[in-house]
């Protein structure tokens, strides 16, 4: 395990600290356990293993509880994902204004397939259910930034916004 | 409002956000500082209008000026003439398709002339994240007036006499599940707001939270009081950051202004409210999954009896409703049953909030009297079809609903004609599809949604959902027989009959009901192996025309397969064995040599 690793898992550690658990009820403290989860994913970018087996003592759980709730929520990956991950809508506004082909173009234009990051590491690529922007059909979303009407046309354009932010951030 | 002689309200929902509102917003107060306007003219960052199709919106009061599609270049525009000189930017009106007239005041729209705002009353009013403004519009009265003038019991049978039905999808009269409530005995009793809008295409509950958070706290607070609960849950979507940030805020807010914490409004009710994100699964928008995900764990329905009303939360009694049903009820106590009962029908009373999308000339979010029929709310309110193309089909319901053809336009829609046609309410997602909408591929759409958000729990949903899919496949790949339709029947009712939870009980009302009103194109993909809107790709059959190809080279140059081949100005051949009907051609080609069937 590298050293940022070990920063991040201590940030993870102290957060769940923070929220004051100890002597409650067993209950309580599993309740808590999907909220930890989005804080542990927030801080590392995904839920390594390491990660798991660090809620789960935290919180007075198995470790194989924690990734069987890990690996039924879709919100929560086990694998990295890129600088800037791409979601794409496949919900049904956006399918129904040709989400589909968009998504075959990305996949295309990044050599990736579903959930899988860009060589340079710069991009992930994900489908998701409905950003609930139907008024932009269709839509993809970039970190929290929407881009919406999109023609497959302008995907390089968007993508290459992002190239010249991950050069000027030094990645 | 106190001093400002002007307001400007400028969208901040998240579609206009995407579109740039907040620079927008940035500009005018640039732009009333420099004029030294600030303390005239006052910038309010409201919830959704929900005419996203026009996004972004800014609207000028006390004239009512409703402009659309604002850029931050009109902003100094806006400020010099409007607010200045008093006089209305004409290029930034709208402009009604069918009139081409320009409208000047709001209310004059025909989007919003047949709406009746209960639920959305304050969405597009007033700042969401001020809850001054919430007050000075009735906030929070409601829930005074429950704790200080009326009993558990009064409160329960308002919301009885209402008639209100359950707004996130099957239709439960709300008051009966109070009273369940209420009866059931525990030593903790718990509330939870369901605002895990799962449906694709549905974004209402999104633009309450966003657009008026206190609505959704104040209704909550009323029936924990109703039923006797002290403790209340959002369970929120994790995919809504801006709704999660603003109903924080607004919690924050409740308990500085003492809405919620230890003896709301100094009664001896105590209350408070917490929020959990979900983390991205449909069938947590099922009642007792979502119970399971609040309490940490997968979220796996259980069968029902015992209802949460029983054994809800940690096994205590416990009420769920969705956002759109709390929010209606500050409105319920204030005004009264009798004024809901005068809106919608005998057996929905009250409005219901769809969100209109997909081929749709307006799309956005409409409030209208239950009873309304289809062809109002598409053609008066959506302004009809995209493009001028002819109407297909509409959805309604998600993945849980149907598909409704042209003949039932005429339809009053409430609960139960819905459920008649074969479809369902829902949390009231409204796709529109036109004649290039392959309806097999709808139904290949939300089976694959389905298989995908499937727990995995019950057999006929993990694996019937599955076996459904793959004779949708064979379908639309040209690859199946006749016979193939009645096993979808058969399949799909039994999977309605057996599945343990709603997910599953509902999943194959996509294809039934596409089979119902659209089998002809069932037929053609079986039997003619045709794709009658073009879209099954495997069914699509490339032609170059040689009466009218030039021989230019663009399509086989495009062709990422070389599949087209032939010389400089002679007419080219497209190698059908090697074609992966991408399009590319068909796209390219300037002389209409190529064809589609």
């Amino acid at each position: 395990m590298n050293e940022t690793m070990e920063m991040k898992l201590r940030d993870v550690a102290d957060y769940v600290d923070t929220l004051k658990l100890e002597g409650k009820d067993q209950e309580v403290k599993r309740s808590y356990l999907i909220h930890t989860l989005h804080k542990a994913q927030e801080i590392i970018g995904y839920l390594p293993v390491e990660v798991q087996k660090l809620i789960a003592k935290k919180l007075g759980l198995h470790a194989s509880e924690v990734y069987g709730v890990v690996s039924f929520y879709n919100y929560f990956t086990m694998k990295p994902k890129g600088l800037y991950p791409i979601n794409l809508c496949l919900g049904t506004a956006c399918y129904v204004r040709g989400s589909g082909p968009l998504y075959e173009e990305l996949k295309k234009l990044l050599g990736v397939e579903e959930g899988e990051v860009t060589s340079d590491g710069i991009f992930s690529l994900h489908a998701v259910r409905c950003l609930g922007a139907c008024g932009l059909a269709p839509v993809l979303m970039i970190g929290e930034k929407v881009h919406g009407r999109l023609k497959k046309e302008d995907l390089p354009r968007i993508l290459e916004e992002y190239r010249q932010l991950a050069k000027t951030q030094n990645v | 409002m106190g001093k400002y002689k002007q307001f400007i309200l400028i969208c901040g929902g998240t579609g206009c956000s995407s579109s740039g509102s907040g620079d927008i917003i940035d500009s005018f107060n640039k732009a009333l500082e420099e004029k030294g306007l600030k303390d005239e003219v006052q910038i309010v960052r409201t919830g959704c209008f929900g005419f996203c199709e026009q996004g972004p919106i800014v609207k000028v009061l006390p004239d009512d000026t409703f402009y659309v599609k604002v850029t931050e270049k009109d902003v100094e525009n806006i400020v010099n003439e409007h607010i200045i000189k008093g006089r209305r930017v004409q290029r930034l009106l709208y402009v009604e398709p069918s009139e081409k007239e320009k409208i000047e005041e709001y209310i004059k729209m025909p989007f919003y002339k047949k709406q009746i705002r209960v639920v959305l009353r304050n969405a597009g009013a007033i700042n969401p994240e001020n809850v001054e403004e919430y007050i000075a519009n009735d906030g929070y009265s409601a829930l005074a007036k429950a704790l200080t003038e009326m009993s558990q019991d009064d409160v329960l049978k308002s919301i009885s006499d209402s008639g209100l039905r359950g707004r996130g999808g099957g239709g439960f009269p709300t008051g009966m599940k109070w009273s369940f409530a209420k009866r059931a005995k525990g030593d903790k009793k718990y509330i939870i707001c369901n605002a895990d809008e799962g449906d694709p295409g549905a974004f209402m509950d999104r633009s309450v939270m966003e657009g008026d958070p206190h609505s959704v706290i104040e209704g909550m607070s009323i029936a924990a009081y109703a039923i006797g609960a002290q403790k209340g849950y959002v369970y929120i979507r994790a995919e809504y950051p801006l709704a999660v940030q603003r109903l924080r805020k607004a919690l924050n807010d409740a308990r500085e202004y003492g809405f919620l914490g230890e003896n709301v409004m100094g009664t001896n009710f105590s209350f408070d409210i917490e929020v959990r994100l979900g983390a991205g699964a449909f069938v947590c928008g099922e009642e007792t999954a979502l119970i399971h995900s609040i309490e940490g764990k997968r979220g796996e329905p259980t069968s029902k009896p015992p209802f949460p009303a029983n054994s809800g939360l940690w096994k205590k009694p416990t009420v769920i409703n969705n956002v759109e049903t709390l929010a209606q009820i500050p409105v319920i106590l204030l005004k009264g049953a009798d004024w809901f009962r005068k809106l919608g029908t005998e057996k929905s009373p009250g409005t219901k909030v769809f969100a209109l999308a997909g081929a749709i000339n307006n799309v956005g979010l409409v409030e209208v009297p239950m009873g309304i029929t289809l062809r109002e709310i598409l053609y008066e309110i959506g302004g009809g079809i995209r493009n001028n193309k002819q109407f297909k089909a509409v959805q309604t319901g998600g993945p849980s609903g149907g598909c409704i053809p042209a003949k039932y336009l005429d339809t009053p829609i409430d609960f139960d004609n819905l459920i008649a046609l074969g479809s369902m309410m829902g949390s009231g997602g409204m796709i529109v599809m036109d004649e290039d909408t392959c309806m097999v591929d709808v139904s290949k759409f939300y089976l694959e949604f389905t298989v995908d958000e499937s727990c995995g729990k019950c057999t006929p949903c993990r694996i019937g959902n599955y076996r459904l899919h793959e004779v949708l496949e064979r379908i639309t790949s040209g690859r199946a027989v006749i016979e193939d339709l009645d096993k979808l029947e058969q399949l799909g009712n039994v999977i309605k009959d057996t599945a343990l939870c709603g997910l599953g009980q509902t999943s194959p009302n996509p294809i039934l009901s596409t089979i119902n009103y659209f089998r002809d194109e069932y037929v053609a993909h079986i039997q003619d192996k045709k794709c009658p809107a073009g879209v099954c790709k495997n069914l699509i059959r490339y032609d170059i025309n040689p009466a009218k190809c030039v021989g230019c080279t663009a399509c086989a140059r495009v062709c990422p397969v070389q599949a087209i081949t032939g010389t400089v100005k002679k007419a080219h051949v497209i190698d059908q064995d090697k074609c992966i009907k991408c399009g590319a051609c068909y796209a390219t080609c300037r002389f209409g040599a190529i064809s589609k069937i």
